[in-house]
Order: C-alpha cells, then sequence, then structure tokens
C-alpha cells in the first residue's frame, strides 16, 4: 500500500484511527515503563497507605503503601506480552494447520478440521483453568497455555483463504509451473491471506489480555509481587469499600486496551474485507 | 508427431447429498484429443460443455476419473509429485481472466520469473533477470515491466505477462483456456497475432479453449466441438465452419454474429429452440431440429467413415 493511501484509511475510518491511537499509547507506555513511572512499583511505603488519588500519587496508594500509578505501568508490560506471545503462539500452530489443511485437502483437511472442532468444544477457559492448575500458575505457562488453545479461529481461518484462493489463477498458474507445496504456501497463498491473519491476530490480542486478568484475578496468573492488572483488581476487590481507586484504575486500563485491540482489528477487517466494510 | 493424446478422459462432480450420496454430474464423458506438433486445436462449445475441465484434466490440474493422458509419448495421468513437477515444463497454460491470473503481490520479474527457479533452479538471480527480459520482449513488453506490479498494467498487457510466464520454461504446448474473451476486440487481435508469431517460431502446438468461433476461425486448424461434456463432432476448420455435420455445430455458427447481418439468409436464424440436456441418448435431442425418435437410444459413438472429420449423430446435416 502506498503512504496516499494508508493516509486515506485513517481519515475515512475514524474507529481504526482511535483504536490504532489508544494502541500505540499502551504500547509506548508499557515500552518506557520504568522511565516514565514515578515510583518504583514494589517499593512498599507503611505511612502512605491507602492515599486516594492526588499529584503525588495521581492513582492513589494501595494497602502497603506503593504507587497504583506505577504498578499499572508495569502491569502493562505483563499484559501486552501475554498478548503478544500468546497470540504469537497461536498464530505460528494455527497457520501450520490451516495451511496444511486448505493446502492438502482430503483426508488430511478431515482430520485436522475434525481435531479443531474437538479442541473447540472446550469451554477455553476452564480448559485453561484445569491446565494451570496442574501447572505452576506463571507468566510463561499462562502464555503457553492460552496459546495453544487459542489457534482454532486462526486455523479455520487460514484453510479457507487457502481454499477460495486455490481456485484463483494466479495460483493455478503456479501450481501448473511445477512449484512444491512449500513454495506454493510461502510465496503464493500466505502472502495473499495477510489481511485476514492480521485482522484475526489483532482481535486475539485483545481476548488474551482479557484471558490474562481474569487468570490473574483468581490468582492463577501472575503471582504476587509482580503487578498486573488482574491481581491488582484482586486487591482492590478487598478494600472496594474504602478505595475505590484500587479497582477503577486497573479494570479501566483492560477495558481501554481491549477496546483499542478490537476496534484496531474492526477497522483492519474493514479495510482487507470490503464485503462486510459496509453494515 | 502427436505431442499431447488423451484418450477416454471422463470426470464426474459430485452435487449436493450431505453424506456424500449425490447425484453425479458428468462434466467431461469419454473425450478423446489428439494435439500434434505445431498445430492448433480448438475445443468450442458453450458455458458447462466441459471444454474448460477437459483442459484441467490434461494440465493435470484436476484429476481425471478415467482415461489416459500421453504428453510427448509419455503415459503421465499417474505420475505424481517431484517427478509431475519436472514433467509440467513441457506443457503450459494461459488463463482466461488477465486480472486474476497474475498475483498481485510479486513484481513481473518474479512472476515470470517463476518457472525458472523451479526448472532452472541453477541461475543466478542476475541470469533469471536477463531471461525474463528476453521472454518478455518477445511478448511485446519493454524492460520497465520488470520492476511494476500487477496493478499496474492494462488487460492486454496482463495477457502478455501471462504469456511470458507460461513461455519462460520453453513448454512443447500451450493450454489456452479463453485467452482472449476478457480483452476488448482490438487487444483480442493483437494478442491472437502475437499468439501465431510465437506458435510459428518456437513450433509450439496450442490447445485453444473457447466459445467465440470467430477467434477459433482465426487461429485454429482442427477444432473439436463439445455439447454436454461430449464431443459432438471433430475435424479440420475448414470442414467443420464450411460443412457441419451436427445440428448442434450448424446451432453454433449460426449464433455467432456475421459481418453483414442483412445478409443473413432466412435459414440461418435461430430458431427458438427448447432448453435443456437430455439425460439418455443423444444429450442434444431436446433442443435439436432433426431429431428424430432413435436419438433417445444413441449411444453417442462417431458415424462418419472419415477420420478427419467425424460427428456424433444419426441425422446429420447433409448438404
Amino acid at each position: 500500500m502506498e503512504a496516499g493511501s494508508i493516509k486515506a484509511v485513517f481519515t475515512k475510518s475514524p474507529l481504526l484511527t482511535f483504536g490504532a491511537i489508544v494502541v500505540s499509547i499502551i504500547i509506548l507506555l508499557a515500552l518506557f515503563a520504568p522511565l516514565i513511572a514515578p515510583y518504583d512499583p514494589a517499593a512498599i511505603n507503611v505511612r502512605d497507605i491507602l492515599f486516594p488519588p492526588s499529584w503525588q500519587h495521581w492513582c492513589g496508594t494501595d494497602t502497603l503503601g506503593r504507587d497504583v500509578f506505577s504498578r499499572m505501568l508495569f502491569g502493562a508490560r505483563v499484559s501486552l506480552a501475554v498478548g503478544f506471545v500468546a497470540v504469537g503462539i497461536a498464530l505460528l500452530v494455527g497457520i501450520i494447520l490451516g495451511s496444511i489443511a486448505g493446502h492438502y485437502g482430503g483426508r488430511v483437511d478431515a482430520v485436522i478440521m475434525r481435531l479443531t472442532d474437538m479442541v473447540l468444544c472446550f469451554p477455553t477457559f476452564f480448559l485453561i483453568l484445569a491446565v494451570i492448575a496442574f501447572l505452576e500458575p506463571s507468566i510463561w505457562n499462562i502464555m503457553i497455555v492460552i496459546g495453544l488453545t487459542s489457534w482454532m479461529g486462526v486455523t479455520r481461518l487460514v484453510r479457507a483463504e487457502f481454499l477460495s484462493l486455490r481456485e484463483r489463477e494466479f495460483v493455478l498458474a503456479a501450481y501448473s509451473l511445477g512449484l512444491s507445496s512449500f513454495q506454493l504456501i510461502w510465496r503464493y497463498l500466505l502472502p495473499n491471506a495477510i489481511g485476514p491473519i492480521l485482522v484475526s491476530a489483532v482481535l486475539g490480542v485483545a481476548g488474551a489480555v482479557l484471558i490474562e486478568s481474569g487468570l490473574s484475578f483468581l490468582g492463577l496468573g501472575v503471582q504476587p509481587p509482580d503487578p498486573s492488572w488482574g491481581n491488582m483488581l484482586t486487591e482492590g476487590k478487598d478494600n472496594i469499600q474504602i478505595a475505590w481507586w484500587l479497582s477503577l484504575y486497573p479494570g479501566l486500563a483492560i477495558l481501554i486496551t481491549v477496546l483499542g485491540y478490537n476496534l484496531l482489528g474492526e477497522g483492519l477487517r474493514d479495510i482487507f474485507d470490503p464485503k462486510t466494510a459496509k453494515r | 508427431m502427436t505431442v499431447l493424446k488423451a484418450e477416454s478422459l471422463s470426470k464426474n462432480f459430485r452435487r449436493g447429498g450431505l453424506w456424500g450420496g449425490g447425484a453425479a454430474l458428468k462434466a467431461v464423458d469419454n473425450v478423446s484429443i489428439d494435439l500434434k506438433e505445431g498445430e492448433t486445436l480448438a475445443i468450442v462449445g458453450e458455458s458447462g460443455s466441459g471444454k474448460s475441465t477437459t483442459a484441467r484434466m490434461v494440465m493435470r490440474l484436476i484429476a481425471a476419473d478415467e482415461g489416459s493422458i500421453h504428453l510427448l509419448g509419455k503415459e503421465i495421468s499417474h505420475v505424481r509429485g517431484k517427478r509431475l513437477r519436472m514433467l509440467r515444463k513441457h506443457i503450459q497454460m494461459v488463463f482466461q481472466d488477465p486480472f486474476a491470473s497474475l498475483n498481485p503481490r510479486m513484481k513481473i520479474v518474479e512472476t515470470v520469473g517463476e518457472g525458472l527457479r523451479v526448472h532452472q533452479p541453477k541461475l543466478s538471480k542476475a541470469e533469471r533477470r536477463v531471461r525474463v527480459a528476453q521472454t518478455l520482449q518477445q511478448c511485446g513488453m519493454d524492460e520497465e515491466a520488470l520492476d511494476r506490479y500487477p496493478h499496474q498494467f492494462s488487460g492486454g498487457q496482463r495477457q502478455r505477462i501471462g504469456i511470458a510466464r507460461a513461455l519462460i520454461v520453453k513448454p512443447k504446448i500451450l493450454v489456452l483456456d479463453e485467452p482472449v474473451s476478457a480483452l476488448d476486440v482490438s487487444v483480442q487481435a493483437q494478442i491472437l497475432n502475437l499468439l501465431k508469431e510465437i506458435q510459428t517460431q518456437q513450433n509450439l502446438s496450442y490447445l485453444f479453449i473457447s466459445h467465440d468461433l470467430s477467434v477459433v476461425q482465426h487461429i485454429a486448424d482442427r477444432v473439436l466441438v463439445m455439447f454436454a461434456g461430449r464431443v459432438v463432432e471433430q475435424g479440420t476448420v475448414t470442414d467443420v465452419f464450411e460443412s457441419p455435420k451436427h445440428p448442434y455445430t450448424k446451432m453454433l455458427l449460426a449464433a455467432r454474429p456475421i459481418d453483414y447481418p442483412h445478409e443473413r439468409t432466412g435459414k440461418d436464424e435461430i430458431a427458438e429452440v427448447s432448453e435443456g440436456i437430455a439425460d439418455t441418448g443423444c444429450a442434444f435431442r431436446l433442443r435439436c431440429s432433426n431429431v428424430q425418435d432413435d436419438c433417445a437410444d444413441f449411444d453417442g459413438l462417431d458415424q462418419s467413415d472419415d477420420p478427419e472429420h467425424s460427428y456424433h449423430c444419426l441425422h446429420p446435416i447433409t448438404d
């Protein structure tokens, strides 16, 4: 795409613009958290316990006197890391399985798709809960488990894209030139399916962020004292009647992040799939 | 010398049926092709007559249910994997839609050079580029095209690029699937002339799929008429165009636009005929003007004595 058309896309789609801005800001905040954070997120200060928001502490302090704003910045790193790595794993598994199913078809396709259907039958969140309950709750385990339970959508998507691309004349032409399956997939099918894959990846990040928050909230995710939006909410819930800021700000952070990714994903979908653009 | 020989090709497509038990559609039924070196054989017929399916079976893009395919004297209908991929350089295809037949995400130099990557992997990138430029030039495109993307070209130019992509591996046979039907009439003539020129230079054989009889008359040596998946008539262009034997061929010829419509004689008028394809006997009998009772039991065999001009009809047109 040329520079001019990118500009046109942003002016045409305010939601996409909004989503892109929100997501960029959150990513920048997470990346530069150590520089931006006014306090050490782990520094306990017993004299400043449960301070409401003020100029010294923008989002107040928690039960150990730690600065909530600083903790949220570091929590953003956890959320985004989980989101990206989990989606990365899901994409890897989904693209490989979907490519094989969509390209080879026939019996291979049937086996892979029935496997996908089977995994889809499990309620994802409870599956993750069950797996995490057996493993040690750590950020790496969450990433892997979320990734390994969310590849089914990508698999179906890639397969469907390949099935339609397979009938296109330029793919037939490449096939009749004698390209190997790998070359065909790598040079012809995947590059032309990248739009919908990107959309589902962006939407997938939103889902992964939510799941991570949920797990951490239940104490099965990131373990205190490391901050994550989910485990900050757990603390907030215990003090919700005396310190509303402990729940409100991490909650807002989750809301805005998920909203940002969803808007960005929907905006990208409108660009890549003109059929669903105007409803 | 015969370069491509297909015998008794058949292809059924299943339709409907949730559990796979649906009725089969006979897309191609017992079609044989014999293509000689340097000649152009046209396959004509209406949409759904099975001409494209036949071409795709010969190209091994879809598998034939029955029949054999001999490419340069070698049976290829059961060759698979790498051996099949290596054989593909002998037979190449040019597609109908110039806007769908080039990868939108690849530069022209890569698209056209693709065949060299497969069949001459030892060439360096620079050598490949030179070969691509030469082949494009043969097809009437200059060097500026190399680093552009398909959307920067017109339909006719894209079709030239598609021809170059097929020619670069030096095939013996080109399968042309309606190569000009998506183009403007003026551009059609340029592409047809280019194809003729290349054929003479390289002694290529063309299998030319078309529904446009004027184009066929211009480019083909022999013509094979298909209806409902079967061959109904086959012969030299002169024979078939000047004295069609099968009523369907005659109807096709009468339907084509002519240069001087006011000179059209009464008997050429297209009669209002019922639509439809018969399931048994001669498939054309529901629309045929010569139909008689025995057509319902016709077995579809060749009824001619002349091997050069065959027709599959019990009551052919007599001059």
